[in-house]
C-alpha cells in the first residue's frame, strides 16, 4: 500500500493539469483537424466531408490571402522595427549610471499590461484624421498635411505597427536586459581594451552572446503578430477596415467561425496559421544560425 | 572593475567614453522624449474622460480639459447604456477565480515535474514544451462547439476552466520549484510527512515569489482578454468589461468621453497591481527568456 502510494504520488500531482490539457487542448486540437476536412455551416447542421477542400479554398480566398499578407506585414515590422528598437533601448538602459533608470524601465513596460481594447480606444484618438493627436500635434507644426491613418489603406498597417512599437518595445527591452545581464562584463571589456570599436564589440561580442535571447524574443514577436486581434478590431473595425487593409488572420478566423459560422473553414484557417507560425519559427532559427560563431 | 580608470572607461558598459557628459545628456534627452511619447496617449485618455464630447472632437485640440466634467462617469455608471459596473465585476470574478485555479493546477504539475521521478516524465514534459508555441486559435472553433454541447455557453465556467490549463504556468512553476532544496523534501519525508503535506508546507511556501509573479501574469492576461469572452459570452449582463466597452464603441462612437471613462476605470486595477508588484514582476518576468 505504502509503495503504491509512493508511485502514484507524482501522477496525482500532474493529473489535474493533464486531464484539463487533454479535454480543453488536445481534444480540441484533434477535433479541429477533423473539422477542417468538412464543410459545416451553423450549429447542428450536417457536416459534409470535402477532404482538403477547405485548404484548397484558402489559396483562392482573396480575403484570406489579404489577411495573411497583412499579418506578415506586421510580423516583418515587428521583427525589423520593434525588436531593434527594444534592443537599442535595452543597451541604453543597461548603462547603470543613468539617473532614473528604474523609472524608465517601468514606464516603457507599462503599455504592455494595458488591455488591447483600451489600447485600441486610446489610439483611435491618437490616429484620428481630423481630431487626432499625431496629425494635430506632430504633423501640423511641421507643416505636414494630415494623414488619414486609419482610413487610408496604405497607412493602416504602419499605424498598427506604431501601436505595436508603443506596446511591445518595453517588454522586449526587459528580455534583452535580462540577456545582457548573463554576458560577463570582462568579455566586453577585454574586447574594448584590445582596441575594438563600440560597433565591433556589439557586432562580434554582444550580439552573438545574446543569441538565445534574440531567438526567444523573435519567436514570441512572430507568434504575437499572428495573435493580434483586439487592437486592430477596435482601430479599424471587426471587418478589417478599408479594403480589408487592417484584417489580421485571427480576425478573419473569428469572422469566418463566429459571424458566418463556417466551422470547417475556420478550423482550416486555424491550421494554416499554425503551419505559418511553425515555418517562420524554423526559418528564424535557421537564419539566426549565422550568429553561431563558436 | 577596480583596474579600470574612471573617466577613461564607462565602468558598467565597458566602453571608451570620450565625451561622457555630452553623450549621457543626449541619451537622456532622447529617453525623456520617448517617455513623453509613451505617456502622452495615457494622459490623453485620462484627460479625455473628463471632457465633453464637443471638446474631444473640436479644434483646437486641448490636452487638459477646459471645463472638467464628471458627466461621462455618471452616465457610464448609471447603467443606462450598458451595465458597466456589473461587467467590471464579471471581469473581476473571472480573473480572480481563473488566477486561483491556475496557480493551484500549475504549482501541482510543476511540483510533480520538479521533485519526482516517474515513468513518462520526459515525454510529458516535451509535450508541455511543444504546447508553449502552439497557436491557441486552432482550438477556438472546437472549444466553442464543446461549450455549446456541455451548456457552458454564456457562463463564467467557459472562461475560467479552460483558462486554468496553462502550459506556460506549468512550465514556469516547474522552473521555479526545481530550486526548492531536495534535502528539505527528503528530510520531511523521513519525518513521515505526506506528499501532499510536503507540497503544501514546503513546496508552496518556498515558491512564494514565483507564485506571486504567475498570479500577476495570469490575472492581467485574464483581465485584459477580449477574444474568447467575445466568443462565449452572449448576454450584456455576463459580458466582461472589454466586451462591454467594444459594444459601447459600436453603439455610441460619438460618445467618446464615456468610452474613455470606461477605459480609465478598467485600467485602475492594473495600475494598482503594477505598482504593488513591480519589482517582483520586472525581476522574474524574464525567467524563461534567458534560458532561451
Amino acid at each position: 500500500m505504502a509503495k503504491w502510494r509512493r508511485q502514484a504520488a507524482p501522477y496525482l500531482f500532474i493529473s489535474p493539469f493533464f486531464i484539463g490539457y487533454a479535454i480543453f487542448f488536445l481534444y480540441p486540437v484533434l477535433w479541429a483537424l477533423y473539422l477542417s476536412f468538412f464543410q459545416q455551416v451553423g450549429i447542428g447542421s450536417e457536416p459534409k466531408f470535402i477532404g482538403l477542400g477547405n485548404y484548397l479554398n484558402l489559396f483562392e480566398d482573396e480575403t484570406f490571402l489579404k489577411a495573411l499578407f497583412n499579418t506578415s506585414y506586421y510580423a516583418v515590422g515587428s521583427i525589423f522595427v520593434i525588436v531593434p528598437a527594444a534592443l537599442l533601448l535595452a543597451l541604453v538602459l543597461f548603462r547603470r549610471i543613468l539617473p532614473g533608470r528604474e523609472f524608465f524601465r517601468l514606464f516603457f513596460f507599462s503599455p504592455n499590461i494595458t488591455a488591447g481594447v483600451v489600447v485600441g480606444i486610446i489610439f483611435t484618438l491618437v490616429f484620428g484624421a481630423e481630431y487626432g493627436l499625431i496629425n494635430n500635434y506632430l504633423l501640423k507644426p511641421l507643416g505636414i498635411p494630415a494623414v488619414r491613418w486609419l482610413q487610408d489603406p496604405a497607412w493602416i498597417m504602419p499605424s498598427i505597427i506604431i501601436v505595436g512599437l508603443w506596446r511591445y518595445t518595453g517588454i522586449n527591452a526587459l528580455y534583452f536586459m535580462a540577456g545582457l545581464q548573463t554576458i560577463s562584463m570582462e568579455v566586453r571589456e577585454a574586447a574594448t581594451i584590445d582596441g575594438a570599436s563600440r560597433w565591433q564589440v556589439f557586432r562580434f561580442v554582444t550580439l552573438p552572446l545574446l543569441r538565445p535571447t534574440l531567438v526567444f524574443v523573435l519567436t514570441f514577436a512572430i507568434i504575437g503578430s499572428y495573435n493580434l486581434f483586439a487592437e486592430p478590431s477596435i482601430l479599424v473595425g471587426a471587418q478589417g477596415g478599408t479594403n480589408n487593409a487592417g484584417l489580421f488572420m485571427t480576425m478573419y478566423l473569428y469572422l469566418t467561425g463566429f459571424r458566418f459560422l463556417k466551422f470547417g473553414y475556420a478550423a482550416s484557417i486555424g491550421y494554416a496559421l499554425a503551419v505559418v507560425i511553425l515555418l517562420l519559427t524554423l526559418l528564424q532559427g535557421r537564419l539566426l544560425g549565422i550568429f553561431r560563431e563558436d | 572593475m577596480a583596474a579600470v580608470t574612471p573617466g577613461s572607461i564607462d565602468r558598467k558598459a565597458g566602453q571608451p567614453m570620450r565625451w561622457p557628459g555630452i553623450e549621457t545628456g543626449l541619451v537622456y534627452v532622447l529617453l525623456v522624449l520617448s517617455a513623453i511619447l509613451v505617456g502622452a496617449p495615457f494622459v490623453y485618455m485620462i484627460a479625455g474622460s473628463f471632457k465633453f464630447n464637443a471638446e474631444i472632437f473640436g479644434i483646437p485640440l486641448t490636452i487638459l480639459p477646459r471645463n472638467p466634467t464628471l458627466e461621462n462617469y455618471s452616465r457610464l455608471l448609471s447603467g443606462d447604456e450598458i451595465p458597466y459596473l456589473r461587467q467590471f465585476a464579471n471581469s473581476a470574478i473571472i480573473a480572480v477565480s481563473q488566477t486561483a485555479l491556475t496557480l493551484l493546477v500549475a504549482s501541482m504539475v510543476g511540483w510533480g515535474f520538479a521533485k519526482f521521478e516517474f515513468k513518462g516524465k520526459r515525454v510529458l514534459f516535451i509535450i508541455l514544451l511543444a504546447t508553449l508555441t502552439f497557436p491557441f486559435q486552432v482550438t477556438l472553433v472546437p472549444l466553442f462547439l464543446m461549450m455549446v454541447r456541455i451548456g457552458w455557453l454564456d457562463t463564467y465556467w467557459a472562461i475560467i476552466i479552460p483558462g486554468a490549463v496553462s502550459a506556460f504556468g506549468a512550465f514556469f512553476m516547474r522552473q521555479s520549484m526545481l530550486a526548492v532544496p531536495s534535502e528539505l523534501v527528503d528530510a520531511a519525508r523521513i519525518d513521515g510527512a505526506s506528499d501532499w503535506g510536503i507540497f503544501w508546507r514546503i513546496g508552496l511556501p518556498l515558491s512564494r515569489g514565483a507564485l506571486s509573479v504567475l498570479a500577476v501574469l495570469v490575472f492581467l492576461a485574464s483581465w485584459n482578454d477580449y477574444l474568447w469572452p467575445l466568443i462565449v459570452l452572449r448576454s450584456t449582463e455576463k459580458f466582461t468589461y472589454p466586451v462591454g466597452l467594444a459594444t459601447l464603441i459600436g453603439l455610441y462612437r460619438v460618445e467618446y468621453g464615456m468610452i474613455l471613462a470606461g477605459a480609465f476605470i478598467a485600467t485602475l486595477p492594473i495600475i494598482a497591481i503594477f505598482i504593488a508588484g513591480r519589482n517582483q514582476l520586472l525581476n522574474n518576468l524574464t525567467i524563461g527568456a534567458i534560458k532561451g
